[in-house]
């Protein structure tokens, strides 16, 4: 496999552990515009375990899940104060102070960014994100997911039924920046790099569409989102390899994917998977169900 | 055993400078089928609101199954055995009508135990079943007619295997046919040894399934007995068709 393809696989698989990061909070009706916050916190722990103290990857990794969880668990007692547009503001503001600590720490590079030389390569990266849309597909389908998305729907009502609203939704936004850290130290060993201008509001939103234009109904929802935004650009790369009158695509591709984005979510509002997809499915095989 | 597994005592809630409850009192029999009625506006959602503690009161006593539950949280209450439907239909709308009935029975399973745990599908496929709605297990109830969602969301309440069901306006849009079924499924309910406390407009209806009936008007109690009774009394007559009201207009209007 190519240096570059590689790159954009890694790059998908880490991007689908993120989306995850901001689906979990969002399956239970919580916005969260702070993911590069909890990447950077989750990246910034790992990779200096890994550089100042030694540590492999398999602890340190772990670790950063851990330090972005203890993030999350920490903020989200007063992010959950707010509601709607107060609650995305108060996520990116505390991924804004985040990145505001970590550029001023010089011993993890400051401005310059933090390099590592630990290497997690393409077959950790998959490892870890098959098993995060595993972690992910099993917890939507126990109690706790259900209450997720109960809450999502009717937060009043679902506590009339017995849910316990502010710890579901503590569990889900703790639960969210776990995967965040340990996207964050994922990149961070991947690409051998992390560095906060390259990982600020723009990350964010990117994170927060992946989860919107994926669909929130399904744990596919974010894989897909994910694959949207990471592949359709790479692709639009390539559009000169087909041919002169494609080159376009090459050099419009911001304006080519732009209008994309605009046509998906004027086709599938709900995001590109929905729970009415598999229902369909479903029904279909119901009535064909194939050779015996 | 107390004969009563809901007491309100002295019970007053105020919105602002607005007093909706003021001081009500009443029992509900265990076992029974009590109906709450009264004119739009006399606080009988608020009362179900304040015994399923969506709101809290401001003074007195709400007692379930001998235990105070004034300042118990709203979460809580379930497990006191306590559930009920919405006036106005609120159903998990991006659920399937099964996920939804499921929900009922969130309290009883452990945090991380499959949603979809063999017994608890079982429960509410046999609650589906028996409510006549099996056809739609398996569809997101916001594709369902309207009388389909009211019933699920009796079902889902039901499957909080409550004491005491609290049901507000269950057969409120139904046509007659479903109003018929409706009425059937509670009895059977009822038959179970589940307690109904009903808020209901339609008097055809309270009169063939309840056996007790408490009238509120601006959230006082002015009546409490048979159905039988009830359009005959002077304060209800007057509450409902004002107090110039002749008795045969009040049993026309009945």
């Amino acid at each position: 496999m190519s240096g570059y393809l590689s790159g954009v696989l890694a790059q998908l698989l880490i991007n689908v552990i993120v989306a995850y990061s901001v689906f979990l909070p969002a399956a239970a009706g919580l916005l969260n515009l702070g993911a590069a916050g909890f990447v950077l916190a989750g990246g910034y722990s790992a990779g200096a375990l890994t550089l100042k103290l030694g540590w492999p990857l398999w602890t340190a990794i772990p670790a950063g899940g851990l330090a972005a969880a203890l993030l999350a668990f920490l903020v989200s007692f007063a992010v959950l104060r707010t509601q709607g547009v107060y609650m995305v503001l108060a996520t990116f503001a505390i991924a804004e102070l985040v990145g505001g600590v970590l550029i001023n720490i010089d011993a993890l590079g400051g401005a310059s960014g933090l390099s590592v030389t630990a290497y997690a390569g393409l077959p950790v990266v998959f490892a870890v994100t098959a098993a995060t849309v595993v972690l992910v597909a099993w917890l939507l389908s126990t109690r706790l997911g259900l209450a997720m998305r109960a809450i999502h729907d009717d937060d009043r009502v679902a506590t009339l039924f017995g849910v316990h609203l502010r710890a579901v939704q503590i569990a889900a936004f703790t639960l969210g920046g776990a995967l965040g850290g340990i996207g964050g130290g994922l990149l961070v060993h991947h690409f051998n790099f992390m560095d906060v201008q390259s990982t600020g509001v723009i990350f964010s939103i990117y994170v927060l569409l992946y989860v919107l234009m994926g669909g929130t109904q399904t744990a596919w929802g974010p894989v897909a989102g994910a694959a949207f935004f990471t592949l359709v650009p790479e692709l639009l790369r390539q559009g000169a390899a087909i041919g002169p009158a494609w080159k376009f695509l090459e050099t419009g591709r911001f304006i080519v994917f732009g209008a994309a984005v605009v046509l998906v979510m004027v086709l599938r509002p709900e995001g590109l998977v929905t729970r009415g997809m598999f229902e369909r499915f479903a029904a279909l095989r119901a009535r064909n169900p194939g050779p015996p | 055993m107390s004969t009563a597994i809901l007491s309100l005592e002295e019970v007053g809630k105020a919105f602002g400078g607005l007093q909706v409850i003021d001081g009500v009192s009443f029992e509900v029999r265990r076992g029974s089928r009590t109906a709450l009625i009264g004119p739009n506006g006399a606080g009988k959602t608020t009362v179900f609101n304040l015994i399923s503690g969506v709101y809290p009161v401001d003074r007195g006593r709400i007692v379930l199954d001998g235990t105070d539950i004034t300042t118990v949280p709203s979460r809580q209450r379930v497990r006191h055995g306590l559930a009920r439907s919405f006036q106005n239909i609120r159903l998990m709308a991006h659920l399937s009508a099964l996920e939804n009935v499921l929900l009922g029975a969130h309290a009883r399973l452990p945090l991380l135990a499959r949603a979809r745990a063999p017994a608890a599908v079982r429960d509410a496929e046999a609650a589906l079943h028996d409510a006549g709605l099996a056809l739609y297990t398996g569809q997101r109830v916001s594709n369902l007619p309207y009388g389909v969602q009211k019933r699920i969301e009796v079902v889902r309440a039901l499957l909080a295997r409550p004491r005491l069901l609290l049901l507000d306006e269950p057969a409120a849009g139904l046509n007659p046919a479903e109003t018929d079924e409706l009425r059937q499924l509670l009895e059977r309910v009822s038959g179970a040894g589940v307690t109904l406390l009903v808020v209901e407009h339609d008097m055809n209806f309270v009169h063939r399934l309840c056996e007790q009936v408490v009238v509120l008007n601006f959230g006082r109690r002015i009546f409490e007995g048979p159905p039988q009774a009830v359009m005959r009394d002077r304060q209800v007559r007057a509450a409902y068709l004002g107090s110039a009201a002749d008795p045969q207009d009040a049993e026309r209007a009945r």
